[in-house]
C-alpha cells in the first residue's frame, strides 16, 4: 500500500503532480542578507545575521526542519575545546587539528570553530537543544561528568588528536586525567527543527522548496559583487529572484555522487550526505567568477563494502568508533583507536592497518565475517553508544528503531561487518575531496557580498564546523549589510538564467536525469580513478564535452522534481569538468590530493605546499596558486578580525 | 472478473522503502513535508495515506518514520541488500532483519 502503481490499481488513473505547475512564472523578492542552504551552516548564518540585525531570507530545496545533511541528527560536538572540561587550548587544539587534517586543510574555518563551536553550542541549549545529560540516563558512563553533565566522547580523545596510537588497548592507554576531553555527545536528532523554530521567530523569510540555482552579480558581470541569487520551486517550478546585499553559500559541498550513483543498493548516494551535496555550491560560485580550490582533491570512500550497506547499517568501518570490530570467533582485530582503552574507540582509516588484516585473513589468523561486538562493551558504554549515538546520529536513529523491534539487543548481540569479505579493503570507490569556496577571515569569498559557511568552502569539517562558520558568516554578512547600499542587478543575467533553468521542462522526451548522472559517474570512474594521467585526463573531457554537446541538449524533466534532478546534474558536470582541469593542472602524485599520477609519479617540489585556485575571468579559466597555510596566524588573525566578538548570544527575555 | 491489468514499466527499485498501515495512517502528510528528497506527494484523496513517487531517491534518513506522528503508521523498510543481519554472541545464532 502507497506505491504509485498501487494508487493506478486502485484508482484507475495516475495522480496528477499535487502542486500547482507555475513553470516561468516569477517572484521577486528583496532583503539585506540571502542565506542559499537552509541546513546546519545556512540555519545558523540565518539566525547570526538576524541576531546581528540584518533582514535575512533563506532559500531551501528542502523543508529547513530536517533539511540538509544534519537535519536527521548529530551524536558529537567535535572540537570543542573551549569547554570548561578541555584540557586543551583553543588556539593550539586549532593548530594541531589543522596539522592533522594535513597539508591542505582549512586553518580559518578550524580556528572559528575552535574558539567558537562551545558558544554555539550553548546558543542550541539557550533553543531547547539538549547537550547535557541532564535526565541522569547515563550515570557512570565514562566520560561523563557529574558536575556539568556534559557527555565527554571517545571520539580523537588521544592528546594526540586525529591519527592512530601504536599503544592502543594497552593498559593503562589514555587515562581519564590525560584525555584532552574535546568532544562532547549531544542530542542532535532535536537540533534542526529547534534551528528552525529559531529562524522563524527572528523573522527569517523561509523560502522552502525552492533551490538556488545562480548567483547574481552587480550589473551581470562575472567577478563583480554578488548582489542576489534565482531560484527554482522544486514542487511548482516557479522562478525565484532575490535581491541582497550579501549573499552567503551554504549549499554544502560538491556532490559525493560524483564517482558513483547506485540507487538500487544503497540509496542514491550511499554516504551520509544524501542529494544536498549536489556540486550547486561549485557551479554557482564558478559562473560568477569566484575562486575556489581543492577542486583536484579526491579521497577513497570507506563506507560500507562499496556501495552494499549504509555507514551504520552493519557497516562498522566508519562509525562504530567505539565498538571493537571481532572476527568470527570473537577475536578482537588490530583497529587503531582514538579514545580510550576501555571504550575501545576505534577508527579503522588507516590503510597500512587495512592491509595487515587483509594479510591476517588470508593466514587464517582472522576469520570472517566480523562483528561489531556490542555485547563485549560494558553494559552501560553499549547502552550510550546504542541510546545516544547512534540515536542521536543522522541516519542511525531508524536503524537503531527497526533493529530493536527486530529483536536486536546491545547487551548481547553483535553486528555483522560486511568489509574485507571482497578481498579488497573497500577503498575502491572515490569521492571528492575538499572542493569549494576560497574564503578569507570574514569567511567572504573573492568576490564582494559572496560569504561561505560550512561544506561550500573548501576542505570544510563537521557539524559543529558547519554550525561555527555559519554563525561567523552571518555576523560578518550582517556588519557588511551595514555599510553598502543595494547593488543592480542585471535583467539580462536573470533572463539567461532563466532560460537555462528552465530548458529541461520545457522538453518531454531524450535524455533522463539518471542516464547522465550514470554518465558522467562513468566518465570519473575510467579517467579519474585510482591511476590518472594528462591523457586520461584529455579523454575525460573529450567525453564532457559530448555528453555537453549531445546529452545535455536532450535533458528533459517531466515535472518540477525531475527539473531539480536535472539542474543538479548539471551542476555536477561543471564540477567534473573543474575537477578534471586541476587535476590535469596540479602535475603531482600526492597522497594529500588523493592522486596517484602514472605520468608524474613524483610530487613536483615547485608546486609543493600551494593551493591551486581556478576561477573564470570574461569565461576564460584562470588558474592562481598561493602558498598553503596563507592564513598567517591564526591565533592573531582570528583576534584580528573579531575584536567586538561578543560571545554567547543574550537573549533580551 | 479477472483483476484490470495495466500496462505499467518496471518498477524503480527498490520501491517500498517505507511501508504504510492505512488503517493507521491519519494522512496528516508530516511524512510528506518531513521527507527531504520529496519520496513522497500528498493522496489526492484527502485524508489518506500519502503516495510513495520516488522510492528509490530514499536516502534512508528515516525522518518520516521517527518523526511520524502516528504510531506504527509508518514503518521503515530497508531494501532487500541493505537487510543488516548480527549474532547473540553467547549462542552464536545469527539473525537478520525481516
Amino acid at each position: 500500500m502507497g506505491t504509485w502503481h498501487d494508487y493506478l490499481k486502485a484508482e484507475g488513473t495516475p495522480p496528477e503532480w499535487p502542486y500547482p505547475i507555475k513553470f516561468g512564472e516569477e517572484k521577486e523578492v528583496e532583503t539585506d542578507v540571502l542565506v542559499l542552504g537552509g541546513g546546519i551552516a545556512g540555519c545558523w548564518a540565518a539566525i547570526s545575521a538576524a541576531r546581528n540585525g540584518a533582514k535575512v531570507a533563506i532559500m531551501e530545496k528542502a523543508d529547513i526542519r530536517r533539511s540538509g545533511s544534519g537535519g536527521p541528527g548529530c551524536d558529537h560536538w567535535c572540537n570543542v575545546p573551549a569547554n570548561p572540561l578541555s584540557r586543551v587550548d583553543p588556539d593550539e587544539w586549532a593548530i594541531q587539528e589543522m596539522e592533522d587534517l594535513g597539508e591542505y586543510s582549512n586553518g580559518i574555518g578550524i580556528q572559528i570553530q575552535c574558539r567558537e563551536d562551545f558558544d554555539t553550542l550553548l546558543e542550541m541549549e539557550q533553543m531547547g537543544g539538549k547537550i547535557r545529560d541532564t535526565d541522569d540516563e547515563y550515570l557512570g558512563v565514562e566520560g561523563r561528568d557529574d558536575e556539568t553533565k556534559f557527555m565527554i566522547s571517545p571520539r580523537y580523545s588521544a592528546k594526540a588528536g586525529y591519527g592512530t596510537h601504536d599503544d592502543w588497548r594497552k593498559p593503562g592507554f589514555n587515562p581519564p586525567e590525560t584525555r584532552n576531553n574535546v568532544v562532547i555527545r549531544i542530542w542532535g536528532n532535536g537540533f534542526k527543527p529547534l534551528l528552525k523554530k529559531e529562524c522563524k521567530k527572528l523573522g527569517v523569510e523561509m523560502y522552502e522548496r525552492v533551490m538556488a540555482t545562480g548567483l547574481l552579480n552587480e550589473n551581470g558581470k562575472q567577478g563583480g559583487r554578488v548582489v542576489g541569487a534565482t531560484g527554482i520551486n522544486v514542487r511548482t517550478g516557479e522562478f525565484l529572484i532575490v535581491k541582497a546585499k550579501a549573499v552567503i553559500m551554504s549549499t554544502g559541498g560538491g556532490s559525493g555522487a560524483l564517482w558513483f550513483m547506485d540507487m538500487e543498493h544503497g540509496g542514491y548516494d550511499s554516504s551520509n550526505a544524501s542529494r544536498n551535496n549536489s556540486s550547486g555550491n561549485i557551479e554557482m560560485a564558478w559562473r560568477a567568477g569566484a575562486k575556489l580550490t581543492m577542486m583536484e582533491g579526491s579521497s577513497q570512500s570507506r563506507i560500507g563494502t562499496g556501495l552494499k550497506h549504509k555507514w551504520y547499517t552493519g557497516g562498522a568501518d566508519a562509525s562504530y568508533e567505539n565498538v571493537a570490530l571481532v572476527d568470527a570467533n570473537n577475536k578482537v582485530l588490530p583497529t587503531p583507536t582514538q579514545g580510550w582503552a576501555d571504550g575501545g574507540a576505534m577508527f579503522s582509516n588507516n590503510a597500512a592497518v587495512r592491509m595487515d588484516i587483509k594479510k591476517r585473513i588470508e593466514a587464517g589468523e582472522f576469520e570472517l565475517p566480523l562483528y561489531g561486538d556490542f555485547a563485549g562493551m560494558k553494559p552501560e558504554e553499549a547502552n550510550a553508544t546504542w541510546n545516544l549515538m547512534l540515536t542521536e546520529e543522522a541516519t542511525t536513529k531508524i536503524m537503531v528503531q527497526t533493529m530493536t523491534e527486530a529483536g536486536f539487543d546491545y547487551t548481547k548481540d553483535q553486528i555483522m561487518n560486511y568489509t574485507y569479505m571482497e578481498l579488497q579493503p573497500n577503498d575502491q570507490y572515490r569521492t571528492g575531496r575538499g572542493g569549494g569556496l576560497l574564503v578569507d577571515w570574514d569567511l567572504k569569498s573573492s568576490l564582494d557580498g559572496l560569504y561561505a559557511a560550512g561544506g561550500s568552502m573548501f576542505s570544510p569539517s563537521d557539524h559543529s564546523y558547519c554550525a561555527a562558520t555559519g554563525r561567523y558568516a552571518g555576523r560578518k554578512a550582517a556588519a557588511y549589510v551595514k555599510s553598502v547600499e543595494p547593488g543592480a542587478v542585471c535583467r539580462k543575467q536573470i533572463d539567461a538564467e532563466k532560460e537555462r533553468v528552465l530548458a529541461p521542462a520545457k522538453r518531454s522526451g531524450g535524455m533522463d536525469w539518471k542516464e547522465l548522472h550514470f554518465g558522467l559517474n562513468r566518465v570519473m570512474q575510467y579517467y579519474a580513478g585510482g591511476y590518472r594521467s594528462e591523457h586520461l585526463f584529455d579523454l575525460a573531457l573529450e567525453e564532457i564535452k559530448r555528453i555537453e554537446e549531445n546529452a545535455v541538449p536532450e535533458l528533459y524533466a517531466l515535472d518540477p522534481h525531475k527539473l531539480m534532478r536535472c539542474l543538479e546534474d548539471l551542476s555536477m558536470i561543471e564540477h567534473a569538468k573543474l575537477a578534471i582541469l586541476t587535476m590535469k593542472e596540479r602535475r603531482v602524485t600526492s597522497p594529500a590530493l588523493g592522486v596517484q599520477r602514472l605520468d608524474y609519479p613524483n610530487a613536483d617540489p615547485e608546486d609543493q605546499g600551494k593551493y591551486l585556485l581556478v576561477y573564470q575571468e570574461d569565461g576564460e579559466t584562470k588558474f592562481e596558486r598561493i602558498p598553503i597555510r596563507f592564513w598567517g596566524n591564526m591565533k592573531e588573525e582570528y583576534e584580528k578580525h573579531n575584536p567586538d566578538y561578543a560571545g554567547v548570544y543574550k537573549p533580551e527575555n | 472478473m479477472a483483476e484490470k491489468v495495466y500496462a505499467i514499466p518496471n518498477v524503480q527499485t527498490p520501491n517500498v522503502p517505507v511501508k504504510i498501515n492505512p488503517e493507521k495512517c491519519i494522512g496528516c502528510n508530516n511524512c510528506v513535508e518531513t521527507c527531504q528528497i520529496d519520496v513522497f506527494i500528498p493522496n489526492p484523496k484527502k485524508g489518506c495515506p500519502p503516495i510513495i513517487l520516488h522510492p528509490e531517491e530514499c536516502w534512508y534518513c528515516g525522518c518520516c518514520v521517527t518523526d511520524c506522528p502516528t504510531p506504527g503508521a509508518i514503518r521503515f523498510n530497508y531494501p532487500l541488500p541493505l537487510k543488516p543481519r548480527w549474532r547473540t554472541k553467547e549462542t552464536g545464532e545469527i539473525h537478520q532483519l525481516n
